[in-house]
C-alpha cells in the first residue's frame, strides 16, 4: 500500500490563469475541493515520527489532523489544528512551507511533499464556510486584566490563549483596523482581508475588547496602563520602520517604501481609487528593490495596478532569494521580471522632482559573509541606467522606537529590538511581555504566533500564581 | 466614533473650526502636536494639528482649509455627527522655553496652529511679538485669539484691506532691525515659511516651522513624510512636524507636497460635481 500512496502525484492547488489574475485583487488561489483535498490527505503516510511536524514551528500535529480529514471528520480535523494554531486560515497561505514543515516531509526527499499548507487552508476554509461557528469553551473569569499592544498575529495570538484561559483581554492597535501586517502588508490576492477581519471577530466573539486608534506610548503609556489595573502588558508591535537604501536621489516623488506603498494599496484599498479617497501612484515602468516576500507583494500590486513593466531589482542571485517559492514563481508567472546580481546607485529626476531613471551597477558574487550567503560585490565600471518612474524600496525593516522610546526602562538590544527572554517572552519590565517581529526583526508569521503562545503561557502563570 | 461638539465657519466659509470628542487624547495634547483624522471607513488619514485642547471637557479643536475632497468631506460634518477615526496626539510637543523675546509669525491657516504655541511662549515668561497675515481681511483667522496670547500684535493683508499693506516678512524684517529677538516661530504656507526664514537666516536667529509632507500613518512606520533636515532625511511625523527652519529643504517639500496633485484634483473635482 504505502507503495502505492508515493506514486500519486500531489494535486495541484486551481489557481486563476496567470493572464487574468495579473489585473485583478481576487485570490490567486482558489482552494481546493473536499474531494482533491482528501485526495491529498490520502497521500500522508503517516509516519510515526513525523518530521513535518519538527519542521513546524508550533508543531501542528499534522499527520494528526491529515487523518481526521482523510475519514472525513472535518470538525475534528480544524479543532485539532486549533489546539496548536489559532490562524491556519493564514499560515495555510502565507507559511513558507517549503523551508518549514512540507520541507521536512519525508516524501519531500523522493518527490513531491504533501501539501500541507494548502490542507491546513482548506480544513480552516471549510470550517468558515460550512462549520457551526460554535465558540470553545473559556475557564471561569480571573477578572484580571492584560493588555495586548499591536494586532498582529502574535497579539492576536496572546488575546486568543488569554480569554480562554479566563483573563479579560483589550487589544490596542495604533492603526484604525486591527490585524497587523496581515492587512496593511500582505495583499489582498494572497490573503483576504475579510479572513482577518473573521479571525478579529472570533476572538471579539470570545470576549476579547478591540480598541483601534491606540498609540502606545502617545495616547497611553504602559505605566498609565498599570495604574488603569492591567496586571499584564504583551508587546506585539512588529518591526515597522522602513529601511532606505540611502543613495542620492532618494527622496524623489516616485520612490515609496513597501511599507507606504502597500499600506496605501491594502490598508487604505487605493487600488480603487477614486471610489475610496486615497491614492496610490500608478507607475508605467515600476522598479521594486529587493527579493523578499515583500518585494514580490509589492511588485505584484504594481502589475495589478496596471503597470506595464515591473521588474524585481536584486544585488544578489536567484539562489538567496528570501521569498517563499511560491510567490517568486506566481510572479515570474506574471510577468514580473527578475534583475539579479544588480544594485542601484542614485536616483534621476526631472525638474519636477519626479523620479524618470535609476542608476544601477552590476554585482558578483564573492566570498561567503556573516550569514553564510555570498556576499556581492559591485563589478567596477559597469553602471547602466534604467528607466523608471515608480520604485518600491523593500529591502527590509527595522524596529520602529515609538513606543521603545517613550518606555526608558525597557531594555533594547544594539538594533533597537525589545530584549525578551526566549523561554518566557519576559522583558526587563516587569508586568510586560514581548514577541514577533519586535523582538526578532522582521521573521515570519508562524514564529510570530509561536511567540505570542510562549509568552501567553507565561503571563498566565504570573497572573495566577505571581511568577 | 469621535463627536464634532461644535462647529464653526471662519475665513468666508473656506476654514473651518470643529471641537471635537476624544478625551484621552485631549488630555495628552500639547502645543504643537497633531492628529490624524478619518472621516468614514473609506475615508483619507488626514494629519491636522490641534489649534486647542480642552482637557476637562475631553475636546480637542481642529482648524482646517478647505483644499480638496477630504477636507471638503470634513467641511459637510455637523454638530452631533463625527469623525471614524482620531489618533493621537503625535509628533513631538513644541519645546517651550524662556529665551526672552519671541516673534511668532503665522499665515492662513497656520495661525490655529501657532495660537497654542504663542500662548505657551507668553505663558513660558517671553514677550511674544506676533504678525499674523493673509490674502485679505475676510480671510484672517483668529484676530481675538492672537491678541491675548502675545504683548503685541501686527496684521497684515496682502491686499492692504486690513492692517499692513503687504507680506508678513516685511514685518519680520522691520522688527528683527530694531528688536533683539531669541527664537523665531514660523508657520504657515511653505512659501511663507521659506521666506521667513530666508530673512532670520541673515540674522542667524533661531527659527522653528512646523512642516505639513504628505502622510499616512504618523507614526514612523511608512516613510511618506520624509523631509530633509540639514542634509538628513527626517520623518516629520515622528521627528517633528516642526524643525529648525534654518536646515529645511523647503524646495524639495514644496515639490513632494505635489505628488498626487493630478489625482487629487480629479477627484475633489468629482466631488463637487456629486455634492452640488
Ligand atoms: C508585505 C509583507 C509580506 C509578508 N509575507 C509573509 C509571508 O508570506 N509569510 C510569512 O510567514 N510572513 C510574511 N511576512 C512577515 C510577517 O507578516 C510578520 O513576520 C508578522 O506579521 C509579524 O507579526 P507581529 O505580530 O510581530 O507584528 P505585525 O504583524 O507587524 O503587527 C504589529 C501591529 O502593532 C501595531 N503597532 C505598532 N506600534 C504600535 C503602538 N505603539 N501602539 C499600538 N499598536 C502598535 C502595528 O500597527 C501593527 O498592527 C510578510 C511581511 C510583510 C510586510
Ligand atoms: C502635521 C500636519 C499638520 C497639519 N495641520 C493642518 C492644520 O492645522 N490646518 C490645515 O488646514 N491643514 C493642516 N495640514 C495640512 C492638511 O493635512 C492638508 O491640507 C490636507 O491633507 C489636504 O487634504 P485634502 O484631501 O482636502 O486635499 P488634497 O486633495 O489631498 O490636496 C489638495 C491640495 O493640497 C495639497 N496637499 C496635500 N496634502 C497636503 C498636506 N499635507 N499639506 C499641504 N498641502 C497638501 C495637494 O498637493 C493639493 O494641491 C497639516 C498637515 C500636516 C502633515
Ligand atoms: S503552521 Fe505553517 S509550518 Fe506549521 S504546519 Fe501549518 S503551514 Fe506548516
Ligand atoms: S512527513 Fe509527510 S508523509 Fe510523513 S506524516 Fe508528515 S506529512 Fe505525512
Ligand atoms: S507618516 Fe508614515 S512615517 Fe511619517
Amino acid at each position: 500500500m504505502p507503495n502505492k500512496k508515493k506514486k500519486a502525484a500531489r494535486v495541484p492547488m486551481p489557481e486563476q490563469a496567470p493572464e487574468i489574475r495579473k489585473r485583478n485583487f481576487e485570490e490567486v488561489p482558489t482552494g481546493y475541493t473536499v474531494k482533491m483535498a482528501q485526495q491529498e490527505a490520502a497521500r500522508c503516510l503517516q509516519c510515526k515520527k513525523p518530521a513535518c511536524v519538527d519542521g513546524c514551528p508550533v508543531e501542528v500535529d499534522i499527520p494528526g489532523f491529515i487523518n481526521l480529514l482523510t475519514e472525513g471528520d472535518l470538525t475534528a480535523a480544524i479543532r485539532h489544528i486549533w489546539s496548536t494554531n489559532a490562524l491556519p486560515a493564514v499560515c495555510g497561505r502565507v507559511c513558507p512551507q517549503e523551508i518549514q514543515c512540507e520541507g521536512k516531509c519525508i516524501l519531500a526527499k523522493r518527490g513531491e511533499a504533501v501539501a500541507i499548507g494548502n490542507l491546513e487552508r482548506f480544513c480552516a476554509d471549510y470550517e468558515r464556510e460550512n462549520g457551526t461557528g460554535a465558540l470553545p469553551p473559556t475557564q471561569a473569569r480571573t477578572g484580571k486584566k492584560v493588555a495586548v499592544v499591536g494586532s498582529g498575529p502574535s497579539g492576536l495570538t496572546v488575546a486568543g490563549d488569554l480569554i480562554i484561559k479566563g483573563h479579560d483581554v483589550t487589544i490596542m492597535e495604533a492603526f484604525h483596523k486591527p490585524g497587523g501586517v496581515l492587512v496593511y502588508g500582505i495583499p489582498e490576492f494572497r490573503l483576504p482581508k475579510e479572513i482577518v477581519a473573521q479571525e478579529v471577530n472570533f476572538l471579539e466573539r470570545l470576549g476579547v475588547k478591540v480598541e483601534c486608534n491606540m498609540v502606545a506610548g502617545r495616547t497611553v503609556s504602559l505605566d498609565e496602563l498599570f495604574e488603569q489595573g492591567y496586571g499584564a502588558i504583551y508587546l506585539g508591535v512588529g518591526a515597522g520602520l522602513p529601511s532606505f537604501m540611502n543613495i542620492p536621489g532618494e527622496n524623489l516623488i516616485g520612490i515609496l517604501s513597501a511599507n507606504e506603498y502597500l499600506t496605501r494599496a491594502n490598508l487604505m484599498k487605493a487600488y480603487k481609487f477614486p471610489e475610496v479617497d486615497t491614492p496610490i501612484p500608478m507607475g508605467k515602468k515600476v522598479c521594486v528593490l529587493g527579493a523578499g516576500n515583500v518585494a514580490m507583494d509589492a511588485a505584484r500590486t504594481a502589475m495589478r495596478l496596471g503597470a506595464e513593466q515591473v521588474r524585481i531589482v536584486y544585488r544578489r542571485s536567484r539562489d538567496e532569494m528570501p521569498a517563499r517559492k511560491a510567490e517568486i514563481h506566481h510572479a515570474e508567472e506574471e510577468g514580473i521580471e527578475m534583475f539579479l546580481l544588480t544594485n542601484p546607485v542614485r536616483y534621476i529626476g526631472d525638474e519636477s522632482g519626479r523620479l524618470t531613471a535609476m542608476e544601477c551597477i552590476k554585482m558578483e558574487l564573492g566570498e561567503p559573509d556573516d550569514s553564510g550567503r555570498r556576499r556581492p560585490v559591485a563589478i567596477k565600471g559597469s553602471e547602466f541606467e534604467m528607466e523608471t518612474d515608480l520604485v518600491i524600496v523593500a529591502v527590509g525593516s527595522g524596529a520602529n522606537p515609538l513606543l521603545t522610546k517613550s518606555t526608558p526602562d525597557l531594555a533594547l538590544n544594539k538594533w533597537g529590538y525589545i530584549e525578551a527572554d526566549l523561554e518566557t517572552g519576559k522583558t526587563s519590565k516587569k508586568g510586560v511581555w514581548a514577541g514577533g517581529d519586535i523582538v526578532t526583526g522582521a521573521a515570519t508569521v508562524i514564529l510570530a504566533m509561536g511567540a505570542g503562545r510562549v509568552a501567553a503561557n507565561s503571563i498566565h502563570k504570573y497572573l495566577t500564581w505571581g511568577w | 466614533m469621535f463627536n464634532i461638539v461644535k462647529r464653526e465657519e471662519m475665513a468666508e466659509g473656506t476654514v473651518i473650526l470643529n471641537e471635537i470628542q476624544a478625551p484621552l487624547i485631549a488630555a495628552k495634547a500639547k502645543p504643537g502636536q497633531f492628529v490624524i483624522l478619518k472621516a468614514n471607513e473609506d475615508g483619507e488619514r488626514i494629519p491636522l494639528t490641534m489649534a486647542d485642547t480642552n482637557p476637562e471637557k475631553g475636546t480637542i479643536t481642529i482648524i482646517y482649509m478647505v483644499v480638496g475632497k477630504s477636507t471638503a468631506l470634513f467641511k459637510d460634518l455637523k454638530v452631533g455627527q463625527g469623525y471614524q477615526d482620531v489618533i493621537g496626539p503625535l509628533g513631538k510637543p513644541t519645546h517651550i522655553e524662556k529665551t526672552g523675546k519671541v516673534l511668532c509669525v503665522g499665515g492662513g491657516t497656520g495661525v490655529a496652529v501657532l495660537h497654542p504655541i504663542t500662548r505657551a511662549m507668553k505663558e513660558a515668561g517671553n514677550h511674544v511679538i506676533c504678525v499674523i497675515g493673509s490674502r485679505n481681511k475676510g480671510l484672517l483667522i483668529l484676530e481675538d485669539k492672537m491678541k491675548s496670547a502675545s504683548h503685541d500684535l501686527r496684521i497684515c493683508t496682502d491686499d492692504g484691506s486690513y492692517g499692513h499693506h503687504g507680506f508678513v516678512t516685511d514685518i519680520v524684517k522691520e522688527v528683527l532691525e530694531k528688536q533683539s529677538i531669541k527664537q523665531v516661530v514660523a508657520i504657515g504656507p511653505v512659501p511663507m515659511m521659506k521666506a521667513v526664514c530666508n530673512i532670520t537666516k541673515q540674522f542667524n536667529i533661531p527659527t522653528l516651522v512646523s512642516l505639513n509632507p504628505i502622510m499616512i500613518d504618523g507614526t514612523g512606520m511608512c516613510g511618506g513624510c520624509r523631509v530633509t533636515v540639514g542634509n538628513e532625511t527626517k520623518f516629520a511625523c515622528v521627528d517633528g512636524p516642526e524643525f529648525d527652519g534654518l536646515q529645511v529643504n523647503f524646495d524639495e517639500l514644496t515639490l513632494r507636497l505635489k505628488a498626487y496633485c493630478d489625482e487629487e484634483k480629479n477627484c475633489y473635482e468629482d466631488y463637487c460635481r456629486l455634492t452640488d
